[in-house]
C-alpha cells in the first residue's frame, strides 16, 4: 500500500480549455466558502464535544476533514435542486443552509430537533432547502436520487439532483442498480463520491478491486472525474461541469472526491487500524489550511482575518449547542407518533 | 358514474386509466409494462394513451426503481410502481422497510410518501414456490405503510384508486387467480374512496369466516355447502391488512360467537394470528368454542399440480373443518 499515491497530485479533473467556473467567483463568494466550511468543522467539533459530555446519544459519523467536498459540491448547485445523502451527512446539511441548533437539537433528541427528535443523526431532513433525505443504510440514497432527479426532469425547470455517498457503498446492489438506471434514462443527477479510503473499518484495498472508483462510471457510459476532494474549488469547478452537463439533458456525472476523515467512523471510534503515516499525510492537507492559502492567494484576506472568522463562528457554535442542549425534552405521546408516521 | 361487468384485470386497468386522467403526478414505473402492457396484461393500453413518460419500463433493478419512487414521491409525484410478483419484495425489502415506511416518521413528519406498489400475489397456476407467495403477511410488523387487498373486480377498481390517492405508502396485493373473475364495477369521475377496512360479503349468524384475496371466494363457496347442512356462515372480506380494524369481526363473533380465519400462507406468522388475537381479547366472553386458523403448512408451495392444489385451503377443506368446528362446540 502506498500511502502517497492516494494523495491527489493536482486538481485531475476533467480537462478543458474553457475557463474555470471557480475563476468567476468573488472575493465575497470565496470567503462565504470558506466560513461554511469552518462552520461544518465548528458543528462537527461541537458534536463530538457533545457526545463526550453525552448529550449526543446513540452514534453519530462525523466528517472533519470533508468540509471540502460538502461546500464545494453544494455551492456548485442552485438552492433548489434536490440533495441527498449519508449518515455522515451533518456536513451537506450545514453546507446548504440548514439550522445548526435545529440540527443540533436533534441530535440531542429534543422537540426543537429539525426532525421533532424522531430521526436523530443519520435523517437530518429539511425539504425546503432541498434536503430531501438522508439514509442509514449504505447505499439507499442513490435510488432516492434517481427518483429525485426523474421527478426533475419530469418537471422541466431545470432542476436536478446530487447526492453523496463513500467509497465502500459502491460496492453494494444500489449503487450499481442508480447508476444504470441514471445511465439509462439520461438523468439529471450528479453521483457525488466521498472516497475517504474506509468503508467502516477496512480499507478500500480489501473491499475493493481498485481504489479509482470513477473507474465504475465506464461500466456505465457515465462520465467520471477525479477530484482532490479536499480542494474545495477543485470540487466546485468539476460539480459546476456536472450540473451544467445535467441541465443541458446530457446526463449523470460520477465525481469522485478523494478525501479523507480525520476522526474514526463513529462514536469515539479511535481508528487504530489506520496507519499513522497515512493520517499524517492527510492531516497536513487539512481543507480548512488549503482554503486559507486560496483565500490569501485570490482575496485580500490575511491569517489573522482567517482566524478572526474561526474563533466568531465557533463562539458561535457553543452559544448554539448551549441552547439546542437546553430545549425541552419530547413527551411520549402515541396520537403524535402515529400522526408522524401516517399522513 | 358507470357500472359495468368487467374483471379484476379490466378493473385494475381502469383504475389505472382514471387515475392516470385525473392526476398529472400520477406515473407508472415497472418492468414490461409499457408496450408490452405487462406480463399479466394489467396495465394494456396504457402506453398508448399515456405514453413513455408516464408508463415507464424499467430494468430489472426493484431496489433501483423501488426507492426512485419514494425519490419521485417526495418531489411531488404519485408513482405507481409494479413488482412483477410479490415474491420479489424480498429483492427490494430494504427501500419497502427502511426507507419508504419510516421516511415520513424519521422527517420528524415534514416528508410524505404517497407512492403505490401494486404486485401480482398468490398461488394456483403452478408458477412454483418463489412466484406464488401472497406475501399478505410480511409487511404486517412494520409501521408505515398501508396494505391493501382486493378480492374482487368491483374492489380492484376502487381500492386501487384509493391508494393511490392516499397520501401514504400503500402495497395492493392483486391476486393472479382472480385476475380474470368477473363482477360489477362502478367507474367514477368524481372519485372520493378513501381506503377502509373488512367488509361482510354474506350475512349468517352460526360461525364467522374470515379470509382475503383468493381464499374469499373459496370461503363463498364452502359456505354454500355448509347451508346445505343448515349452518349459515357469515363471510368477512379482509381487504385492508394494515392498518387492521377489526371492529366488524368483533361485531360479526358477537352474533355468531365462533370465529374462523381462512389465509393462503403459512400458518405461523399470517394475519389470522393478530385477528385471533385481538378479537378474543375484545370479544371474548362471545366465543361458543375455541378459534380455528385454517392456514397452510410449514413448506414452501409445491409446483406439482396435486401437490400445490392440496396445499392451499379449498372450499372443501374449509366447510370441512368448520362442520367440525361447531359439532364440536
Amino acid at each position: 500500500m502506498n500511502i502517497q499515491s492516494t494523495v491527489p497530485t493536482s486538481a485531475a479533473g476533467s480537462s478543458h480549455s474553457e475557463p474555470r467556473a471557480s475563476a468567476a467567483l468573488t472575493g465575497e463568494q470565496l470567503v462565504e466558502v470558506f466560513r461554511r466550511m469552518v462552520r461544518i468543522r465548528a458543528f462537527e467539533d461541537q458534536v463530538y464535544g457533545s457526545l463526550l459530555k453525552g448529550l449526543v446519544l446513540g452514534t453519530t459519523h462525523l466528517c472533519q476533514g470533508q468540509e471540502a467536498t460538502c461546500v464545494g459540491s453544494v455551492m456548485a448547485l442552485r438552492d433548489d435542486d434536490f440533495l441527498s445523502y449519508t449518515y455522515r451527512g451533518h456536513g451537506v446539511c450545514i453546507a446548504r443552509g440548514m439550522s445548526p441548533e435545529a440540527a443540533l437539537a436533534e441530535l440531542f433528541g429534543r422537540t426543537t430537533g429539525i426532525c421533532k427528535g424522531l430521526g436523530g443523526s443519520m435523517h437530518l431532513t429539511d425539504p425546503t432547502i432541498g434536503l430531501m433525505g438522508s439514509f442509514g443504510i449504505v447505499g439507499a440514497g442513490l435510488p432516492f436520487a434517481v427518483g429525485n432527479a426523474l421527478a426533475a426532469r419530469m418537471d422541466r425547470k431545470g432542476r436536478i439532483a446530487m447526492t453523496f455517498f463513500g467509497d465502500g457503498a459502491t460496492n453494494i446492489g444500489a449503487f450499481h442498480e442508480s447508476m444504470n438506471l441514471a445511465a439509462v434514462w439520461s438523468l439529471p443527477v450528479i453521483f457525488v463520491c466521498e472516497n475517504n479510503l474506509y468503508g467502516e473499518y477496512s480499507r478500500i484495498d480489501r473491499t475493493t478491486p481498485f481504489e479509482d472508483i470513477a473507474r465504475r462510471g465506464d461500466a456505465y457510459g457515465i462520465p467520471a472525474a477525479i477530484v482532490d476532494g479536499n480542494d474545495a474549488l477543485a470540487v466546485y469547478d468539476a460539480v459546476c461541469e456536472a450540473a451544467a452537463r445535467a441541465r443541458a439533458g446530457r446526463g449523470p456525472t460520477l465525481v469522485e472526491c478523494k478525501t479523507y476523515r480525520q476522526g474514526g467512523h463513529s462514536r469515539t471510534d479511535p481508528a487504530k487500524y489506520r496507519p499513522s503515516e497515512e493520517v499524517e499525510v492527510w492531516m497536513k492537507r487539512d481543507p480548512l489550511i488549503l482554503m486559507r492559502d486560496t483565500l490569501k492567494q485570490h482575496t485580500p484576506l490575511t491569517d489573522a482575518d482567517a482566524d478572526g472568522i474561526e474563533i466568531e463562528i465557533r463562539r458561535d457554535m457553543e452559544l448554539i449547542a448551549a441552547r439546542a442542549a437546553a430545549a425541552p425534552w419530547p413527551t411520549f405521546d402515541e396520537e403524535a407518533l402515529r400522526a408522524a408516521t401516517y399522513a | 358514474m358507470n357500472s359495468t361487468t368487467m374483471t379484476y384485470r379490466e378493473a385494475i386497468i381502469a383504475a389505472l386509466r382514471d387515475e392516470l386522467r385525473s392526476d398529472p403526478s400520477v406515473l407508472l414505473m415497472g418492468e414490461d409494462i409499457g408496450e408490452s402492457g405487462g406480463v399479466f396484461k394489467t396495465t394494456e393500453g396504457l402506453f398508448k394513451e399515456f405514453g413513455p413518460e408516464r408508463i415507464r419500463d424499467t430494468p430489472i433493478s426493484e431496489t433501483g426503481f423501488v426507492g426512485a419512487a419514494l425519490g419521485m414521491a417526495v418531489a411531488g409525484y404519485r408513482p405507481v410502481v409494479e413488482l412483477m410478483f410479490a415474491d420479489f419484495m424480498g429483492v427490494c425489502f430494504d427501500q419497502l422497510v427502511n426507507s419508504i415506511a419510516k421516511h415520513r416518521f424519521v422527517s420528524g413528519g415534514r416528508a410524505s410518501a404517497p407512492l403505490v406498489i401494486r404486485t401480482a400475489c398468490g398461488g394456483g397456476l403452478g408458477f412454483g414456490s418463489q412466484h406464488s407467495q401472497t406475501a399478505e403477511s410480511w409487511l404486517l410488523s412494520v409501521p408505515g405503510i398501508k396494505i391493501a387487498a382486493p378480492a374482487t373486480p368491483a374492489d380492484a377498481y376502487k381500492m386501487l384508486r384509493a391508494a393511490i390517492r392516499d397520501e401514504n405508502p400503500v402495497v395492493v396485493l392483486e391476486h393472479k387467480a382472480l385476475l380474470g373473475m368477473k363482477g360489477r364495477v362502478d367507474t367514477e369521475d368524481d372519485f372520493a374512496a378513501s381506503l377502509d377496512g373488512p367488509a361482510v360479503v354474506r350475512e349468517g349468524v352460526d360461525v364467522t369466516l374470515v379470509a382475503s384475496l383468493a381464499m374469499v371466494p373459496r370461503a363463498l363457496e364452502a359456505a354454500v355447502a355448509l347451508a346445505a347442512d343448515g349452518i349459515e356462515a357469515e363471510v368477512v372480506d379482509l381487504r385492508m391488512l394494515r392498518p387492521l380494524n377489526l371492529e366488524l369481526i368483533a361485531d360479526s363473533v358477537r352474533k355468531t360467537h365462533h370465529l374462523v380465519t381462512i389465509e393462503e400462507q403459512s400458518l405461523i406468522g399470517g394475519w389470522g394470528g393478530e385477528i385471533v388475537a385481538q378479537t378474543v381479547a375484545g370479544a371474548f366472553d362471545y366465543f361458543d368454542g375455541p378459534p380455528l386458523r385454517i392456514a397452510m403448512g410449514d413448506y414452501p408451495l409445491p409446483f406439482s399440480k396435486p401437490l400445490e392444489e392440496a396445499a392451499r385451503p379449498s372450499a372443501d377443506r374449509i366447510a370441512r373443518q368448520v362442520r367440525s368446528l361447531l359439532r364440536a362446540a
